[in-house]
């Protein structure tokens, strides 16, 4: 068991933290495929990655229902932590949850169990953060989209392996659909709903 | 001084985390209005409040921060902004586009082209497009949902069948990543051909209306027309009588009550960038201006 004064700590300074996590954040998502780097170091519970805390302390709030994947769920200190830095409500039912929080990538659901959204509001969809192996070597991913100059060039090694073809509901769906800020270490890359894959390497 | 009663940028965290989040969906899908909790700010709707609310949640301590009205720097509103930064947040400011990370703008879109690392934040009065077609929320909602742009296409011919041409000159409608329809802001339809493949992020924020939206750089931004009747960015056809410029949108300004009057460029910026090149107009800038410069020469 662990008592509240042992939970790994939040952001030493919590407004200017969090400003520069957002604006990582809203560079990935802006620029899909680019690798952002957050910057700002918060204590983490094991499982979650530098850069998943320092998102959660940044964007998480009783507004925000959170889903969390088996992995996530069955450690303590991160319902802990969660529940005591950022007030967010963790949800049984993924399909009404703002944000997922996914460590174990194979055992990602399918993706219509998230929210997608409505045509009218298309924005109360799920954000899913997907913890990666690597955002900086694997395989090559060829993307295209807005936020995108041409292509943009991705070497990663994801799991699932076949998140983008899972992600082309986004295609068929569009504007409902869902966001992926996929996450290694303390590297950031956003792929949203608007991104499509072009080719993919081996 | 600097009164240590506010939160860093005026707004409170949980404030800024709900406005964030509306800015990452906004960019996710480009041209879709995010509603969002709009705050009341120390200032009255329609001074910017949306902007205001946008600019303070990406803002950080190592922005430089640039706000225009109408293209100038100078004007109340832009300085009142900058000025309520810089006291609540501490930030740098700035008047040159090219220096700033951070560009508030009411109604214009700087003539330097923007890039990769600059933010450009818009102002927005009413973020619908469709508004005074059709006034019921639910309906507009709909037609959004549905992709539903006939009655917008119909606007643009009733101009063309009443006045010859397609009338609208400011607030042009234009189509994002071929999907939503969406209002630039009251900016002069000379600025939207600077939407398209933008290198910076463009953010929109509506304090009153409560929406947020946003065009992800490098997105294709049309404005809407007819194939016989295609669109046609407006200049006034006459040089800047301060720097002579011969492609920057102008300002129309009565210099007498006997019909006189004179061009100059909007975006004072890039005027007073270009008098400084040496590049002269026909009413030149007032000479206290060449005899400072000639000073600081002389200083130099």
């Amino acid at each position: 068991m662990t008592t509240i004064a042992e939970l790994p700590p939040g952001f030493a300074d919590k407004v200017l933290s969090a400003q520069s996590t957002f604006r990582s954040v809203m560079d990935a998502m802006a620029r899909p495929g680019s690798v952002q780097r957050i910057v700002p170091m918060a204590g983490t519970p094991d499982t979650m990655m530098r850069a998943t805390a320092a998102i959660a302390l940044t964007l998480f709030d009783h507004d925000t229902p959170l889903w969390l994947d088996a992995r996530m769920r069955e450690s303590s200190d991160v319902l802990k932590w969660l529940k005591f830095h950022t007030g967010a409500p963790v949800m049984q039912d993924s399909s009404v949850a703002s944000f997922a929080l996914i460590a174990d990538a194979t055992a990602l659901p399918a993706l219509e169990r998230f929210a997608l959204g409505s045509n009218e509001y298309p924005d109360r969809s799920t954000t899913i953060i997907l913890q990666v192996e690597s955002l900086s070597a694997g395989r090559a991913y060829e993307l295209r989209g807005p936020g995108i100059d041409g292509t943009a060039r991705l070497q990663a090694a994801i799991k699932p392996a076949d998140l983008f073809e899972r992600l082309g509901i986004n295609e068929a769906l569009f504007p409902r659909g869902i966001d992926v800020v996929l996450v290694a270490d303390d590297a950031v890359v956003a792929i949203p709903r608007t991104t499509r894959l072009v080719t993919k390497g081996s | 001084m600097n009164a240590p009663a506010y939160n860093f940028a005026y707004l409170d965290e949980q404030t800024k985390r709900m406005i964030r989040r509306a800015i990452l969906k906004a960019i996710a899908i480009p041209g879709y209005q995010v509603p969002f909790a709009s705050r009341e700010m120390p200032m009255p709707y329609g001074w910017g409040t949306g902007g205001v609310q946008v600019t303070a949640a990406i803002l950080g301590p190592d922005d430089k921060l640039k706000v225009i009205d109408q293209g100038s720097d100078d004007t109340t509103n832009a300085i009142s902004i900058r000025k309520f930064f810089a006291k609540t947040a501490g930030v740098a400011t700035t008047t040159a586009t090219e220096e700033a990370t951070v560009i508030q703008t009411r109604h214009r879109i700087p003539e330097t082209t923007l890039s990769e690392g600059q933010v450009l934040v818009y102002q927005v009065p009413i973020p619908e497009p469709l508004r005074f077609l059709e006034p019921r929320e639910t309906e507009t909602r709909r037609m959004h949902a549905l992709a539903e742009y006939g009655l917008m296409h119909v606007k643009l011919y009733e101009d063309i069948a009443r006045f010859g041409h397609i009338a609208t000159a400011y607030a042009y409608p234009v189509k994002v990543n071929a999907r939503y329809v969406m209002d630039p802001s009251p900016t002069p339809k000379f600025d939207n051909p600077k939407m398209d493949n933008c290198a910076a992020l463009q953010l929109f924020g509506a304090g009153r209306e409560k929406r947020i939206y946003a065009i992800p750089p490098y997105t294709q931004v049309v404005s809407l027309d007819f194939e016989d009747h295609p669109f046609e960015p407006y200049r006034f056809n006459a040089p800047c009588a301060l720097c002579g410029a011969e492609k920057s949108y102008l300002d129309e300004i009565v210099t007498d009550d006997k019909g006189s009057r004179m061009f100059v460029c909007s975006d004072t910026d890039f005027c007073e960038g270009r008098q400084a090149e040496g590049h002269h107009g026909s009413l030149s800038a007032a000479p206290y201006k060449e005899k400072a410069r000639q000073q600081e020469k002389n200083n130099g």
